[in-house]
């Protein structure tokens, strides 16, 4: 018995890769708000990691905060021209956005490599533990961005689910605000 | 998210080769199947684990028949492993996963899940999460035997080594991704994916109770990843985040682990409760009671979740002025759960019960469960858990809860939605035995607990024989032990029952219940695609003998003309359509 195939309709005016989209970003907030949260109680109640956020390299941070905003700029411009229907732009703009990644990834080794380097290992001491747990969770979450980004490019460039563009670049524009959190918090209370 | 773009059809063309069929399908209701099935599999896991150690307890020392002495660093990991199991392998799966995806779909009159991929890769993470939970058994080093709350620094720096500590804590956070993954497909499903005409309000109670347990689990289960994470650099990278030597708090692993861990109590609960809802009303033939009341009830109830999570903590050293403020919003809680309660037995108030094998097993967790929320009071209220903490009283009361939610509601639902997952009735007589053993034998397990606790029997205790003032309650701790075996051989019926009726049980039609829910306006078992015409609901979920009609109860889709009576149904719940 084969039973007669709804076409897919949506209850809402939302698109629904949109509302998936939106409570995966909210259960990805709780994980960060969490690890955020600790470390500010955490700040709080030791005044003296002043001094040792002071070591962390803060033109390198501002430098990624300027990289992950342009980046963040591309992606709006990818969702625009999918929304016009110029998939080859939208997949040019979306790759734009990778190397915005990828630049800010070689930046975070560049700076992990200095501060191990300098002995200022996860292990040094309790803000370094979370200098590492909270900047590396979002590397984490930047080199997943880029294998989406480049994924959702190459159907886009066939001209395939362009509604897609809209999703990656959600989660894209997540990816920097957390950043925007992480960089005050991490590299400028000092 | 394969399917994220929507807009063509989902369900497509029904597989025909068997992988794709019956193992790597993408069919909420085989998804549904095998979450079920694993569920019930590591539910006779966790049981036999508690057999073994229960039986230490009886019988300190003796080896246990089936199994050999119970050493005390093994006694530990039967406990971790078997809270651990009940929990997150058994509860998880079944009520939330299992019900929620067989059941959503259907209710909302859909095809299947908004993200069918998505759903199938979120079982398949679960599955690799069970093979971890039984391998942590066998890990190098010795099994993890810190409790199933996994409190440092027993966790990080007291069992060294122990790798089957980081094989549970891969184990959970695959489970955790798992139900995040399920959740946001629950929660798509049933904002977007619901039959023409029907709106939020015009939901059957069930899928309220899951969407609201998927916002609970995705909002309070983040910081505790992050605190897993934690967990695992302070075991292998040197780190000290719960290491007050390196500046770092014990207390805050137990901080992130009960922000988590309460609310989870009520993630169970709330599937649990819209299985009883559902039953209830079909059973009486009568309208959910104050349905929208219940709906308020429960958001109210899933916010101040997040706020009753240091009740578990009162001596664990936190700040004793703490301590006033969780009391106040651990009894608060118990409102709106006492409001859904009430509108529960007020469902059947006056209803004309048809006293089916379903809704014996609702009425028994109702009933079993108020028990567990009457003596949660009790802990709730600091004064009174200082003295009560950590002991048997402590074990008793969550067993009163989380059976009845873990065991009792799930049973209900399976002999209420087994025809409709295949088509067949399962056999009334052996349901009620079942029943009747499993009721008796659980009292028999728990009761005794609340006596023991109250005598100081502390819950890590492997041998209580070694103790004092503990002896004059061995003939107790027997009893309790007897309840645990009965209770495992009180399963026996549902097995034969389950295979024989599968096989050979009376067709039961597509709706044997006469319900009024779209999940019962399909065939039984629903064909890949499941409705068999486009859905248009016209009404609320639960419009039961309307005056003036000759059927006593009119399906959420029914076209008006086809009605006997005509005219508008005078209930409280029709909702304009859209």
């Amino acid at each position: 018995m084969q039973a007669h195939a709804t076409v897919a309709r949506e209850s809402t005016s939302v698109p629904t890769g949109r509302v998936g989209v939106w409570w995966f970003l909210a259960s990805e907030i709780a994980i960060f708000g969490g690890a955020v949260a600790c470390y500010v109680l955490f700040r709080a109640r030791y005044p003296d990691w002043a001094d040792q956020a002071a070591r962390t390299l803060g033109w390198a941070g501002a430098f990624n905060t300027a990289v992950l905003l342009t980046s963040s700029l591309s992606a709006v411009l990818a969702h625009h021209a999918a929304v016009r229907g110029e998939a080859v732009r939208a997949s040019h703009m979306l790759r734009w956005t990778a190397v915005g990644g990828l630049v800010f990834l070689a930046v975070k080794v560049y700076e992990y490599a200095h501060e191990i380097s300098a002995g200022l290992v996860p292990a040094q001491s309790l803000f370094w533990s979370f200098y590492y747990l909270l900047t590396g969770l979002h590397a984490l979450h930047v080199t997943a961005g880029i294998v989406a980004l480049l994924a959702v490019a190459a159907s886009a460039r066939r001209g395939h689910a362009l509604g897609r563009v809209e999703l990656v670049a959600l989660y894209w524009h997540f990816v920097d605000v957390v950043w925007i959190f992480l960089f005050p918090l991490l590299y400028l209370s000092s | 998210m394969g399917d994220a773009d929507g807009g063509h059809p989902m369900s497509g063309p029904a597989p025909t080769s068997f992988w794709r069929r019956y193992v790597f399908s993408t069919d909420h209701k085989v998804i549904a199947k095998q979450y079920l099935f694993t569920g019930v599999a590591m539910a006779f896991v966790g049981g036999l684990l508690a057999y073994v150690f229960r039986s230490q307890l009886a019988w300190p020392g003796e080896p246990v028949p089936g199994w050999g002495p119970v050493g005390l660093d093994e006694y530990n990991a039967l406990v971790t492993l078997h809270g651990m199991i009940m929990v997150f392998w058994v509860a998880m799966p079944v009520l939330v996963a299992g019900f929620g995806n067989l059941l959503i779909p259907l209710m909302v009159g859909t095809d299947d899940m908004a993200f069918p991929r998505l759903n199938m890769l979120s079982f398949w993470i679960f599955f690799l999460s069970t093979l971890l939970v039984v391998a942590s058994f066998f890990a190098p080093g010795g099994p993890p035997g810190t409790g199933w709350t996994l409190y440092p620094p027993l966790s990080t720096s007291g069992m060294p080594g122990a790798w089957g500590v980081d094989v549970l804590v891969l184990a959970v956070a695959l489970e955790f991704a798992a139900f995040l993954m399920g959740g946001i497909n629950f929660l798509t499903t049933a904002i977007n994916k619901r039959a023409r005409g029907m709106g939020m309000w015009d939901l059957p109670l069930f899928v309220w109770e899951e969407i609201i347990a998927s916002i609970v689990f995705m909002l309070s289960v983040g910081p505790l990843i992050a605190g897993a994470l934690m967990l695992l650099a302070d075991r292998h990278f040197g780190t000290g985040f719960y290491d007050p030597r390196a500046g770092g708090d014990p207390l805050l692993f137990q901080h992130l682990f009960w922000f988590f861990g309460h609310p989870e109590v009520y993630v169970l609960l709330l599937p649990a409760l819209g299985i009883v809802a559902e039953i209830f009303c079909a059973g009486a033939r009568k309208t959910l009671f104050g349905y929208r009341t219940i709906v308020w009830a429960t958001i109210v109830a899933g916010l101040l979740s997040f706020i009753v999570w240091a009740h578990h903590q009162f001596v664990a050293g936190i700040d004793p002025r703490l301590a006033a403020p969780f009391s106040l919003t651990t009894i608060l809680i118990s409102v709106p759960f006492s409001i859904t309660i009430f509108a529960l037995i007020a469902t059947l108030w006056g209803g004309s019960i048809r006293f089916s094998l379903p809704l014996a097993w609702a009425v028994a967790m109702v009933a079993e469960f108020l028990l567990g929320g009457v003596t949660g009071i009790v802990n709730g209220s600091a004064a009174a858990d200082i003295y009560v903490h950590d002991s048997y009283f402590v074990v008793a009361h969550f067993h009163y809860t989380l059976v009845p939610i873990a065991l009792f509601a799930p049973l209900a639902g399976f002999y209420f939605w087994f025809p409709k997952m295949t088509g067949r009735m399962l056999d009334a007589r052996l349901g009620l035995l079942h029943l009747v053993a499993t009721v008796v034998f659980f009292n028999v397990t728990f009761l005794p607990q609340f006596a023991l606790g109250m005598m100081g029997m502390h819950r890590r205790i492997a041998n209580p024989a070694a103790f004092e003032f503990l002896r004059e309650g061995m003939p107790l701790q027997e009893l309790s032990t007897v309840g645990v075996i009965g209770l495992l051989v009180s399963q026996a019926p549902f097995v034969v029952n389950l295979v024989w009726s599968w096989l050979r049980g009376p067709v039961a039609g597509a709706n044997p219940w006469r319900a009024t829910t779209l999940d019962w306006q399909c065939p039984s078992p629903p064909p890949h695609g499941n409705f068999e015409r486009e859905v248009v609901v016209r009404r609320g979920p639960y419009v039961y003998s309307p005056p003036g009609s000759a059927e006593d109860f009119v399906p959420q889709d029914a076209p008006d003309a086809e009605r006997a009576g005509g005219g508008a149904v005078p209930s409280p719940l029709v909702q304009p359509a859209e």
